[in-house]
Formats: structure tokens, C-alpha cells, sequence
């Protein structure tokens, strides 16, 4: 009988939900590599074995300057490292990856090896929305990864509730927008709409590479490659998708939630 | 079934050349493919290809008892219409309006001909719709934007009281262009943006491209790579239905299912992401084969992970089976008869559901599939039941296949060098992804590079299953119905 079976299950099983923040965070797949870091210092004097292999030119190297990798058109496939033959481009197994502003993404100048991580959201935001935040999610054009990693943020492993953030189902309803896909041209307008009637202040977070650059589908006549050409946008989080864990550093980043200063005060990083 | 006209006869993931498709002029076949389908013959796809200033038309027509798939094509014509299929093959509709939205070609008599994909200025579903008069009837417009985290698309509903007499989907919103963008391809973004046709559909869509590049250039991918695709598509499997499991358990409040399969969803996700870093598989398949191997001792630690996560999904299935209140809300519920299954063409769960024996694994294998087989489950009801009960069967098959898999790897290399395409070819490729059939069809220039490109999502064939469902239901059912299908936005809007 599933009533008593069910109830003796959850005893069996405590809680499900994960120690992170408070505990460590989980760890990411082997392979998945994290952020990818760039010292362009490394590179040698001509190379652009990284260019071709990029399936969305985000690494560039104009002449006579150091290469520069842009994250937030990156999907991380990783062929960019593997074809370095000086070790410029590197895995550094870190999933924290949010930024506040969009050249915060781009890698390879000195002093701006690694992507400069989100600060929190000033005093007012933060007392507004530090804990309680309501989101409207909108897929302009997302290929349902990235939602369906924001969505397992709400099961029992990662219970995004408990840190009083929520999505819910109209943008009357809600302190913001999360956003994925290009923003395709047919859904423009929806998007506009949906962010007009979201009350203000508010705030606007991009998720994956689509939503931030254009992602697989940048420059074609069909997108409008990301949130940033329809909304201003205030929170960054690259990936193809974005690991759920990604995804939830980004958002308590913004919150002020995590209290791991550890990169916090990095230089060029502004208010 | 095999077919009984001169079509050219192709196994799937098979290249032949394009002067050897048979071609009639327009009219005739035209005849020939409503014969066919007359024969009991599928539409698997059904598309215009540009040539010059003129037109082709070309069918790809699936035989599935007979294990045949059968292409034809018309000489080039420059007619700017040609009378619907549609009327006595209401399963030719979606692609006749895709044929007249991509080419202006007019399927003269087509019911209801209106835009697939297009926006024509104020938003893919600003436009017609079927309406239903009366002093009762009321009319609920839906999306694009819904209440969870999910695709848009646009619903509109025609109702007396409560009862669903009509739905119409309109849909469009998340067209990106990727057919467009692949003639003069392959181009450097080509594969990602097949890993994201529909992004939780990864290995199948990027299992359909690369094979089909694989057959234009005249290559199998090693043995080893097959197998690899086909462990990461029941995974991908195993992911979907799990979570649809659980979705459907959360719309009847019926949370001891939902909050476990929600998590065992990612259980399986993360299996995936042992064999390729990304959750969802991208950087796995590659034309070719497949970049990264996984050795013993990987699969080792991957064994024991797989089976937990199956015995918990098997507990909460048992949990939602022995439930009185789960089985009143899925039974009776959402009901598509087998009749209206076959018209229309449904494909994947859905057609399974109602007791079709539908399933390219076993009627059309290719790669891995040609050595180890998946027993097709049907289930006979067509309701929401029936299509929670086919992905129960699925969900331990696919487990049932990997347990075999694990202890049968073949030796040798993943990845092997692959030849450029082959000029003026046409090559298709079949996949069953976890929603039902993937069709990928290409065709090459003189010049070697793609000429045309076609994608057929199973949810092309299926959104229509899924309007069918709601006639005379409570609209109050439709999230549940919605759920029980669980189609692809993007798959379908390319």
C-alpha cells in the first residue's frame, strides 16, 4: 500500500536536500571541466590554433594584440584547450561563473586570466529581494537545456525555496526575469511585454550562452542574440547549459547568500 | 508493408545518389505518395527543395512492418501550386503548410492552411483561428509565456462551460533558423546547433546528423562509438520519462512520485555527464564517431549508480501505479483512438500508446541497434494512462538494454577519420529519440556541400495528437494531457 510505503521511504531517507552553501558544494562532473581560464601571456607568437575550432568565434586575436576568449558566447566544448599547444586555455574546475557586467566575461588580458565574478546587488536591491525573490522565467528561443536545468533547481536535491527564492507564474507576481534562449525574433515582443509588466524595481538574469550572446544560433537573421538587445540585463551565467550549481552560485552571488569573499574584492570589478 | 511503386528503396542511415531517386511529374506523384500512404505507408517527411528558378518535392515515406523506407521525388516544376495531400491524408498537413510557408507553393484544398513558423509582423499566433460559435461558447487564449518554466506557445481553446470542444496550437516562437542556416554547410556552429535542435533531445538529433554525414561520406562510425550513442540515447531516454513520470504524478498532486523522479531525473542526467561532462550529452557524438571513450573502470563507477537510481524509480512507479487517486485521473483521460493515431502519423510514446508497433529501434535499427535489440512497449488505451504506462515499460527496458550493454562493450576506437560528403547525394537518417522518431534528411551539391537540410522533430508529427486529446475534455485536464505528451517547442519550431 503506497500510503504506508511512501511515508516509511521518506523516513528512511532523511532529507535529500544538499549542505551547500552551508556545506561544500557539490562537485562538478569529471569532464565538465568549469570556467576556463585564459593567460594570454602563454601564447605563442602567432598562433590562433584556438580560432577554427570554435564553433561560436568566441575567441579572437586580432593582430599584434593577445588572444581574448569571450565566456559568454562559450559552450564549452573544451576543443579550444585541447588544441593549445601552450597550455594558454585551461580548465580551472571552478562552476562559479555569474558576472554583473558582460565584458566581465571576456578572458586573456593580464590581469583578467579568469571572468570577474558577480558582486551582490546594492543595499536597497538587497534588502528588497535578499530574502525573498520571485522570478518569471521566459525561453526566447531556448532549446529547453538551460530551463530544465534552472527547473531542477526546484527539486528535493537542490530546494531553491529554502533560500526564499521562487518562480512563479506571472511576471505581476515577481521581482524579475530569468531568461533563456537568443531571444528568437518571434518572441520579441513577448519578452517586451512580459518584462513591462514586471513591477520595479527589477532585475534581469540571462542564462547560458543563447541568452547572453546568441549562443550556437549568433548571427542569424532569425535571433537577436541574447536578452541585452530587448532588456538591460544584471546578472550573467554562461554555459551550454549552465550546471544547475552554476546556476544557483549566480543567483546567491547576487543575493549575497554565499559569504565566500574569496574572489569578491577582485580588482576592475565595479560597484 | 513494402512498397508497392517504383520508390527508391533506402535502410536507414543509408546514402544514395540523388540521380537515382526515382522522379515523376508532379501530379503523378503526388498519386503515387497518397497511394503509398493509401498501402499503409508513413510519412516520415515531405519537403520542397529549390532548384534554379523551379521546385521539387520530396517524400520520404516509412514502411514499418516491411522495415523499408522508400524515397521519391517530382521533376522540377514550375507550378506555384499542387492539389493537397492533406484532404485524404490528413497526416500531409503540417508539412503542406511548411511546403507553402518555406516555398509559396499553395496546397490547393488544404483545410486549413495558415504559417508553421512564420512571423508575420505581430507574432507567430496574431492571426485566424478556428472558431466555434454559440451563446455558451467562450474561448481561452493561452501563452506565448506560461506559468512554469517551459517553452512558449500559443493555445487557444474553444469551450462550453468547461468542455474542450476545439484547440488550436500556434506555434513559431522559438524559430532560430537552423534549416536555413545549412545550406553552403556543414559550417563551424552546424554541429552545436544540431546538439540543440532540441536541447533535451541532444543525442538524438546529434545521433541523426552524424550519421547521416557518416553515410555522405561513405562511412560507419566505429563499432565502439555506435555503441557509446546508443547507451547515451536510453540514458537521454531514461532521463525524459523519468521526469515526465514524475511531472504527470505532480499535475494529479500525487507528490511522493514527483519529488522522487524529479530527482532521479538527475540521477540519470548525471550519467550522461560522466560519459560527456554536459548533462545533457553535447560534445559526445561527432561525426566520425565519438571524441571520448569511456574505459572500464569509468563504466565501472557508472554501473552501480545506474542501478540505484532505476530501483528508486522503480519504487516511485510502483507508488503511482497502486494509487486509486493517480489511476482515476490517467484513465479515460486525453483519449487519441488508434484510428486517428494512424491519420495522423503520431510517432514515438504517443502512437505507442495506443497500441501502434512504432518504434525505427525495431523497425527501421541502425548503428548499435542492428546488434541489440529493445523490445517495442505499447500499451493499447490511447489515454493519459496508456502514455504514463508505455514510458513505465520504456523506462525498464532502457534499463534492462544498458544492464546488457554494460557487460558487452565492443573493443576498439571511438573515433575514425571521416571523408568529406559526397557530391549530389541524398542520405536519411532515422532516430528514436525518447518523444519518437527523428528524421534527418540531407542533400548535397555538386560542390560536396549541404544543399538541403531537413529536420523533422517527432513533435511535428505529434502537437496534433496532443489537440485531438483535449476534444471533450475539461480544459481543467489539459495541463495533465499537455504533460502526457510533452512535446518540444523549439524541436518543432527549428
Amino acid at each position: 500500500m503506497f500510503v504506508h510505503d511512501t511515508v516509511l521511504n521518506r523516513l528512511k531517507r532523511g532529507c535529500a536536500t544538499m549542505a551547500y552553501p552551508d556545506g561544500p558544494a557539490p562537485a562538478l562532473p569529471d569532464r565538465h571541466g568549469g570556467a576556463l581560464k585564459v593567460e594570454a601571456a602563454k601564447c605563442a607568437d602567432g598562433c590562433a590554433a584556438c580560432l577554427p575550432v570554435c564553433p561560436t568565434e568566441a575567441i579572437t586575436r586580432p593582430a599584434g594584440r593577445p588572444v581574448a576568449l569571450d565566456l559568454g558566447r562559450c559552450l564549452f566544448c573544451g576543443d579550444c584547450v585541447t588544441a593549445c599547444p601552450t597550455k594558454a586555455i585551461t580548465h580551472t574546475g571552478d562552476h562559479r561563473m555569474a558576472v554583473r557586467r558582460r565584458e566581465d566575461l571576456v578572458l586573456g588580458t593580464a590581469g583578467g586570466e579568469q571572468l570577474r565574478l558577480a558582486r551582490a546587488l546594492d543595499e536597497k536591491l538587497r534588502r528588497l529581494f535578499g530574502r525573498s525573490l520571485k522570478l518569471r522565467q521566459v525561453s526566447a528561443g531556448g532549446c529547453n537545456g538551460c530551463e530544465a536545468d534552472t527547473n531542477v533547481l526546484g527539486t528535493i536535491g537542490w530546494d531553491l525555496g529554502r533560500f526564499g527564492i521562487q518562480f512563479v507564474a506571472s511576471p505581476r507576481h515577481s521581482d524579475g526575469l530569468l531568461i533563456t534562449g537568443p531571444v528568437s525574433r518571434n518572441m520579441e515582443l513577448a519578452l517586451k511585454k512580459t518584462y513591462d509588466a514586471v513591477p520595479e524595481p527589477r532585475i534581469v538574469i540571462a542564462v547560458g550562452a543563447c541568452a547572453i550572446a546568441g549562443g550556437p544560433f549568433v548571427g542569424h537573421p532569425q535571433v537577436l542574440n541574447g536578452a541585452s538587445a530587448v532588456v538591460p540585463v544584471d546578472l550573467f551565467i554562461p554555459g551550454c547549459p549552465p550546471h544547475p550549481l552554476t546556476i544557483l552560485d549566480g543567483l546567491l552571488r547576487l543575493l549575497d547568500r554565499l559569504g565566500d569573499g574569496e574572489r569578491k574584492g577582485q580588482a576592475g570589478v565595479a560597484a | 508493408m513494402k512498397p508497392t511503386l517504383p520508390f527508391a528503396l533506402v535502410t536507414n542511415c543509408e546514402a544514395i545518389s540523388w540521380g537515382d531517386v526515382p522522379e515523376w511529374p508532379l501530379l503523378e506523384f503526388l498519386d503515387r505518395v497518397g497511394g503509398e500512404l493509401d498501402g499503409g505507408g508513413r510519412l516520415s517527411s515531405l519537403f520542397g527543395v529549390a532548384e534554379g528558378g523551379e521546385m521539387r518535392l520530396l517524400a520520404v515515406l516509412a514502411f514499418d512492418a516491411g522495415n523499408t523506407l522508400a524515397v521519391g521525388r517530382t521533376a522540377p516544376f514550375a507550378e506555384t501550386s499542387f492539389p493537397s495531400l492533406t484532404v485524404a491524408h490528413p497526416q500531409a498537413h503540417l508539412f503542406e503548410r511548411e511546403i507553402w510557408e518555406q516555398h509559396g507553393l499553395t496546397p490547393e484544398g488544404h483545410p486549413w492552411l495558415k504559417p508553421v513558423r512564420r512571423d508575420h509582423g505581430a507574432g507567430p499566433a496574431v492571426g485566424r483561428f478556428f472558431r466555434v460559435d454559440g451563446g455558451e461558447i467562450h474561448e481561452v487564449a493561452v501563452g506565448p509565456v506560461h506559468a512554469g518554466i517551459i517553452e512558449p506557445g500559443h493555445f487557444r481553446f474553444q469551450c462550453a462551460g468547461e468542455e474542450v470542444l476545439h484547440l488550436e496550437i500556434a506555434l513559431g516562437y522559438q524559430h532560430r533558423g537552423i534549416e536555413e542556416a545549412l545550406p553552403g554547410g556543414p559550417h563551424r556552429a552546424t554541429m552545436s546547433q544540431m546538439e540543440t535542435v532540441a536541447g533535451d533531445t541532444t543525442i538524438a538529433h546529434a545521433t541523426a546528423y552524424a550519421s547521416a554525414l557518416e553515410a555522405l561520406g561513405g562511412v560507419e562510425a566505429p563499432l565502439r562509438a555506435q555503441w557509446l550513442r546508443a547507451v547515451a540515447l536510453e540514458l537521454e531516454r531514461l532521463a525524459n520519462h523519468t521526469g515526465d513520470l514524475g511531472a504527470l504524478a505532480g499535475d494529479v498532486a500525487f507528490l511522493p512520485t514527483a519529488s522522487t523522479c524529479g530527482k532521479v531525473r538527475g540521477d540519470f542526467l548525471n550519467l550522461t555527464a560522466m560519459l560527456a561532462g554536459n548533462r545533457f550529452g553535447r560534445g559526445l557524438v561527432r561525426p566520425g564517431g565519438c571524441p571520448r571513450d569511456a574505459d572500464a573502470e569509468r563504466l565501472g563507477r557508472m554501473r552501480p549508480r545506474l542501478e540505484a537510481a532505476l530501483a528508486e524509480v522503480q519504487q516511485a512507479a510502483a507508488w503511482l501505479w497502486d494509487a486509486a487517486s493517480v489511476r482515476t485521473r490517467f484513465e479515460e483521460t486525453g483519449r487519441v483512438q488508434a484510428k486517428q493515431a494512424v491519420e495522423i502519423g503520431l510517432v514515438g510514446p504517443p502512437a505507442r500508446a495506443c497500441g501502434l508497433v512504432r518504434d525505427v529501434r525495431f523497425d527501421h535499427p541502425a548503428g548499435w541497434y542492428r546488434f541489440a535489440q529493445v523490445p517495442v512497449s505499447v500499451w493499447p488505451d490511447g489515454d493519459v494512462f496508456a502514455r504514463a504506462r508505455v514510458r513505465w515499460l520504456e523506462i525498464q527496458r532502457s534499463g534492462d538494454f544498458l544492464r546488457e550493454q554494460f557487460a558487452a562493450a565492443p573493443e576498439g576506437d571511438t573515433l575514425a577519420p571521416l571523408p568529406p560528403p559526397a557530391p549530389d547525394m541524398l542520405a536519411v537518417a532515422l532516430v528514436e529519440g525518447w518523444r519518437g522518431e527523428v528524421c534527418h534528411v540531407a542533400l548535397t551539391g555538386s560542390d560536396g556541400r549541404l544543399r538541403r537540410y531537413k529536420i523533422t522533430d517527432p513533435s511535428f508529427h505529434n502537437w496534433t495528437g496532443l489537440a485531438l486529446a483535449l476534444r471533450g475534455q475539461a480544459i481543467s485536464d489539459f495541463p495533465l494531457c499537455n504533460k502526457s505528451f510533452n512535446l518540444s517547442y523549439c524541436g518543432f519550431d527549428l
